[in-house]
């Protein structure tokens, strides 16, 4: 059988091709990609073909393929300039391979993390109060970047942070408008606050190492990531990495794991509260889990099946990454079809996890569906990818699903929530690569056994 | 029992050798090694945890 043609998409004949939906409403044209094509479409940015793959064949092509085939360095233009030259998506292959294997996602690393994230939990909400409002983007950005820190570079280096290194983080995560594609450097808003921002982070940084300079040196046990790193000599005996090479790899460490985790606990708690059956089931469950006076540490790295139901129903519907993106390195097939070398290709979380022959009724969130016997998260393996799937799939995936558990047992053991805002007015804003909640996105808290507050008020007591 | 491991999609969390040290080794830089494919009885509910726990479902438990 020889391949048949690549189906374009409609709208083609706009200026920029596909570009300019793909800024406004990504996720409309991708579902018409699948809708008109089927489980190979293309649609055109600014000149350059994307090749869109949804269904369990297509996707399992997708995350099966070699690096060799399939590379992910050019497919993520938006990218370079954020962890600046060197790092990551600019290296090869074999280099990506041996700088994915972090040792702080290891295993024997969880029990640490699980605890330093609840102590962050706590130490967020110390200052709360018994109730009040918070906005959901703004506190959980700034409750991963204090985690991600603490356990990917260490809690040394976490001490010397504040809110500034939080609120120009997400600046950068704005700065991944699709127009990259076509010139990452454009001048736009987006671009200009983001390069502002990596300078800012750059200066934070540089002022933390000044002060580490300036200190006594610190005995090995004492030592963070950013010690190792100041104290590395290059052949001349100067320093191996400027402050602004280190800022990129820290920019990069945490880059993956922060607006997904984030994204992902603000999303989760929405559903929680849109849904209270699941939000009593899933609190039920922890207040019996942690009656036996448990520690956070222990049970998160344990099953906690309605929380995680309810996390895994929150990603299928809200996947942090809708796109997925590689470039194909020569022609290859995939399910009779051409594609030709030079083109993009995608794979889409947002497309391929509500695909109704494999998740019923896909739109509801229905926790359930990951109970045995469905499974549909095993059951369908090449098609649940919020992780991706693969050789590829998400290397911090399980550090993630630790990362909520525990969360969410400190957060629902000590305080209650209420939606502050209609249900249906919670949305993401799409106009980004990077997709966050958009603004505003309240909600309430009460700290639990205390009397029943207004909206925003302390409770006298 | 049997262990059986797809490397293809180890990626070396090692979470295996938590769950049963005496079946599962995994080096600091590199894939799971099992050092038992075969193991005792008394293996059985360590190694359940340890394909139940496997972030990347690498592992695989065949009964004989």
């Amino acid at each position: 059988m020889t391949a048949s043609e690549l189906r374009m998409v409609s709208g083609a004949e706009e200026p920029g091709g596909h570009l300019e939906e793909l800024r406004r409403d990504p996720i409309a044209l991708m579902r018409r990609v699948r809708d008109e094509c089927g489980e190979v479409g293309a649609f055109d940015l600014a000149g350059r073909t994307v090749v869109l793959l949804s269904g369990a064949q297509a996707n399992e092509f997708f995350f099966r393929a070699a690096d060799e085939d399939l590379d992910q360095a050019e497919a993520y233009p938006f990218m370079t300039p954020i962890f600046g030259p060197g790092v990551v998506f600019d290296a090869s292959p074999e280099r990506r391979r041996e700088a994915l294997r972090n040792q702080a996602l290891r295993g024997d690393m969880m029990r640490g993390h699980a605890q330093t994230i609840a102590d962050e939990v706590s130490a967020m909400t110390a200052g709360w109060g018994d109730a009040g409002q918070i906005d959901l983007l703004d506190w959980f950005a700034e409750l991963t970047i204090y985690t991600s820190s603490a356990c990917l570079i260490g809690a040394k280096f976490r001490a010397q942070l504040d809110g500034r290194f939080a609120a120009l983080y997400h600046d950068l995560e704005r700065g991944t408008d699709a127009l990259a594609f076509v010139n990452p450097y454009a001048p736009i808003d987006s671009f200009r606050r983001r390069d502002a921002a990596r300078a800012g982070l750059v200066r934070l940084v540089e002022g933390i190492m000044s002060s580490r300079s300036a200190a006594p040196p610190p005995g090995r046990d004492e030592r963070d990531l950013l010690d190792v790193l100041m104290s590395l000599r290059d052949p001349v005996g100067g320093p191996a990495f400027s402050a602004d090479e280190i800022t990129g790899m820290f920019i990069s460490m945490m880059f993956a794991g922060h607006h997904t985790t984030s994204g992902t606990a603000a999303w989760t708690l929405i559903e929680l509260l849109r849904h209270r059956r699941v939000l009593a089931e899933v609190t039920a469950e922890l207040d019996a889990l942690y009656r036996g006076g448990a520690e956070v540490s222990f049970q998160a790295l344990r099953e906690i099946p309605r929380l995680e139901g309810a996390i895994k129903e929150t990603l299928r519907l809200h996947p942090p990454l809708i796109l997925l993106l590689r470039a194909a390195t020569r022609d290859l097939e995939a399910c009779g079809h051409t594609i030709p070398a030079g083109a993009l290709v995608g794979a889409s979380p947002a497309i391929s996890n509500r695909i109704a022959a494999d998740f019923p009724d896909p739109d509801a969130f229905t926790p359930e569906r990951y109970a045995e016997p469905r499974a549909e998260d095993l059951v369908n393996r090449w098609t649940w990818i919020p992780f991706g799937a693969g050789r590829h799939r998400c290397v911090g995936a399980n550090f993630a699903m630790i990362q909520l558990k525990a969360i969410f047992s400190v957060l629902l053991r000590d305080w209650e929530f209420e939606l502050a805002q209609p249900p249906e007015t919670y949305r993401n804003d799409h106009s980004k690569m990077v997709v966050q909640l958009a603004q505003p996105c309240l909600a309430n808290y009460r700290r639990r056994g205390s009397a029943p507050a207004r909206a925003g008020q302390g409770v006298p007591r | 029992m049997r262990v059986e491991v797809d490397l293809d999609l180890c990626q070396g969390h090692a979470m295996c050798e938590l769950e049963a040290p005496a079946v599962f080794s995994v080096p600091r830089k590199g894939k799971v090694v099992v050092t038992d494919p075969e193991p005792p009885e008394a293996e059985r509910a360590a190694v359940e945890a340890a394909v139940r726990y496997c972030p990347t479902q690498a592992l695989r438990l065949v009964p004989e």
